[in-house]
């Protein structure tokens, strides 16, 4: 039996900034993470990343990270994607400067 | 201090005016990412987890005034207003822009810096004892041969595409301040019968297969030394595995194929090249060593050095943990903390930068070194003047008495910046300092060395920490492995790992007990946390960590 898939949004850094970016549903790149499409099946994730990677104009290092839905949008599963979420924690810099 | 020549400038301007062009074409979408990174890579660009890195060479650690100022304007014009200094004497700055990063390579091009073959499989940084050229126990400044070494690693078109990174580093003195036992190739400068030479080790790294470096050959003159080098990386270059990248470095050669032949293969191939050598590489030698000529030490005495020191306990404390001795009586090494207490290891402020560089400027014929450690050095200060140096200090928050003590940890960016790491270091350190300076206890503790890594690439020495601290993750969250015992000085030592690792929250209420164990177990307080180590072994370090977890969780 197939593995149940566990959802994800797609990730990737900007490709000037080096900022955090999320896909949205319109396949825009916004730079929180609720607001990020959360993507339900596997064959919507590879064409998302496919086309992720082919727009290394706008992005660079895109990839698929699991996600669950929350109460304002998609949360974080893993602690690396929660920091990702905010930037380092000995200093107030990254997203959380403005967030 | 080392000039560049008009070679050095040539080849730095060119390289950066490529990259110029690389990034334009990277941001106009001429070049793909996976055309792009190699290109970055080569010019110390990285890409971490929440913006790019540079990561800039410090060579052998050795700073002026005019280089530390640079770094400080870039860090506020290109950054956020600080950098971060590395265990390989590196600077990393945390968040670059894409595009402004040609002007930072230009700017540090100005001050005859750069960051070429800070990463991929080539000759990195050549790192060197941090107390070179002032420390009484050297036998000759390895400064000199970390240069020419550089020279020649640089750009080699042999060496650009090693099976894997190749770090060297050097040491002139009988203290190993260098952990030259942990690199690639170490080289630790001896006289033999008048003659200067090295001892050369080879295949030390820590990484995932830790392994101390062995030594290849008890003495090679001078003179041999290039093709000596030349003969290791060619040998290494060849027989390197590039099957697996965990496998590719010159540690797993030399494991594999064992030391004797990679001794006898090295010396065919040192035979064959040596003739090759025209001996330029020495006359060179000797005009680089000519830039490294000692300061004209001044005359003035200690005056009331002594007289402050009993007067003022904060100054005593402070010389007493922060001060080495220097070669020349009347002065002193000073070494400046970047681990006040609570702050991020190796961090300082552009502001902190540019005091140092006036201190250097005023009081110590403008040199400073970075430490693998972590810390900044001002190598040459006068004794008369070190009360106006500390007062100086203070007033930026830079006169902390903890050198070589329980808050004075290495801790590589873990998951606080770096894409690889598979758990934060820096809160950990943070934590750990800020308990121990609560309890007031870590003058009375003494020496004792806390480094910590984010993974097992292990870019924060933990393997050679007295207690090594390695942050892993297990079931979704923080997890932290404690290693006892390891060593990175002359006498090194991987350490052992302690048993099963911890949480976040558990983590530091374990260092607390395994200091406690320390404080009842060490015969007297001269015996320093290894000692009483070596003497005892681990399994009362063990219970202590151990038993009383369990006997809490009983509870
Ligand atoms: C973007 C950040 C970094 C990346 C991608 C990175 C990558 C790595 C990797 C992959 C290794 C393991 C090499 C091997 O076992 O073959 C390693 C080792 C090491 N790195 Fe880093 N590192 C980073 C930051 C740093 C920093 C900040 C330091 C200094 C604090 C550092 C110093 C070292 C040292 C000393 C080692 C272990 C010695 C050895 O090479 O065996 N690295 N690094
Ligand atoms: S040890 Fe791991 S987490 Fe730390 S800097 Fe190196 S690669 Fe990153």
């Amino acid at each position: 039996m197939p593995r149940p898939f566990t959802p994800k949004v797609l990730t990737a850094n900007d490709l000037i900034l080096g900022d955090v970016v999320y896909m949205t549903a319109d396949g825009g790149w916004t730079r929180r993470h609720a607001e990020a499409e959360l993507i339900e099946d596997a064959a919507t994730a590879d064409l998302k990343l496919l086309d992720a990677e082919a727009r290394g104009h706008e992005v660079v290092g895109a990839y698929l990270a699991d996600a669950v839905a929350g109460l304002r949008g998609p949360e974080p599963v893993h602690f690396r994607e929660a920091f990702r979420t905010r930037g380092p924690s000995n200093y107030r810099h990254g997203k959380q400067e403005t967030v | 201090m080392y000039t560049y020549s008009e070679f050095d400038e040539a080849f730095v301007r060119t390289r950066v005016a490529q990259f110029r062009r690389q990034v334009e074409r990277r941001l106009d979408g001429s070049l793909t990412e996976d055309e792009f990174k190699p290109l970055r890579l080569m010019n110390g660009l990285y890409l971490q987890l929440h913006a790019y890195m540079l990561r800039v060479a410090i060579p052998y650690g050795t700073l002026n005034a005019r280089k530390m100022r640079q770094l400080a304007m870039i860090a506020e014009r290109w950054d956020k207003g600080y950098g971060h200094f590395t265990t390989r004497q590196n600077i990393q700055f945390n968040w670059p822009k894409l595009k402004d990063v040609p002007d930072i390579l230009d700017a540090l091009a100005d001050v005859g810096m750069h960051a070429i073959q800070t990463s991929g499989n080539t000759i990195r940084n050549v790192t060197a004892d941090h107390f070179a050229g002032a420390a009484a126990d050297e036998v000759t400044d390895p400064r000199p041969v970390a240069e020419l070494i550089r020279q020649w690693s640089t750009d080699h078109p042999e060496f650009q595409f090693l099976p894997r990174k190749f770090k060297l580093a050097v040491t002139g003195a009988a203290q190993d301040r260098a952990v030259t036992a942990a690199h690639d190739i170490g080289l630790r400068l001896v006289e033999q019968d008048g003659v200067t030479g090295a001892r050369v080790l080879v295949g030390g790294g820590l990484g995932r297969t830790p392994m101390l470096a062995k030594v290849i050959r008890e003495f090679v003159p001078l003179p041999d030394l290039l093709p000596y080098l030349e003969a290791i990386v060619a040998v290494y270059n060849l027989l390197g595995r590039r099957d697996n990248k965990y496998k590719a470095r010159i540690k797993i050669t030399v494991h594999e194929t064992g030391i004797d032949e990679i001794r006898r293969l090295v010396e065919e191939e040192f035979a064959a090249r040596k003739p090759l050598f025209s001996g330029i590489d020495q006359t060179h030698l000797a005009a680089i060593t000519a830039q490294f000529a000692p300061p004209a030490f001044d005359k003035g005495g200690p005056e009331d050095y002594q007289t402050w020191r009993h007067a003022d306990p904060v100054f005593r404390a402070f010389t007493d943990t922060n001060v080495t001795a220097h070669r020349h009586p009347d002065y002193a090494i000073l070494t400046v903390s970047l681990k006040a207490h609570g702050t991020t290891p190796g961090d300082a402020t552009a502001r902190q930068m540019r005091a140092l560089a006036d201190l250097a400027e005023h009081y110590g014929h403008d040199e400073l070194r970075i430490s693998h450690e972590q810390n900044v050095i001002l190598p040459h200060v006068p004794k008369r003047h070190l009360k106006a140096v500390h007062a100086a200090l203070a007033a930026e928050g830079l006169a902390t008495a903890n050198v070589g003590l329980i808050s004075d940890i290495i801790a590589c960016p873990g998951m606080d910046y770096c894409a690889l790491a598979t758990a934060r270091s820096i809160p950990i350190a943070q934590e750990i300092a800020t308990r121990f300076e609560a309890l007031k206890i870590e003058h009375e503790i003494g020496e004792l060395k806390i480094k910590i890594s984010g993974c097992i690439n292990a870019c924060g020495h933990h393997h050679v920490g007295h207690i090594g601290i390695l942050g892993l993750e297990r079931n979704g969250v923080e997890n932290y492995q404690i290693t006892l015992g390891g060593d990175g000085t002359e006498t090194a030592v991987i350490g052992d790992r302690a048993g099963p690792g911890f949480g976040a929250d558990e983590i530091i209420p374990a260092v607390e007990r395994l200091v406690q164990a320390y404080l009842d177990l060490r015969a007297d307080p001269g015996e320093r946390f290894l000692d009483t180590y070596r003497r005892v072994g681990i399994a009362p370090f063990k219970a202590a960590l151990y038993t009383a977890e369990e006997a809490a969780n009983a509870a």
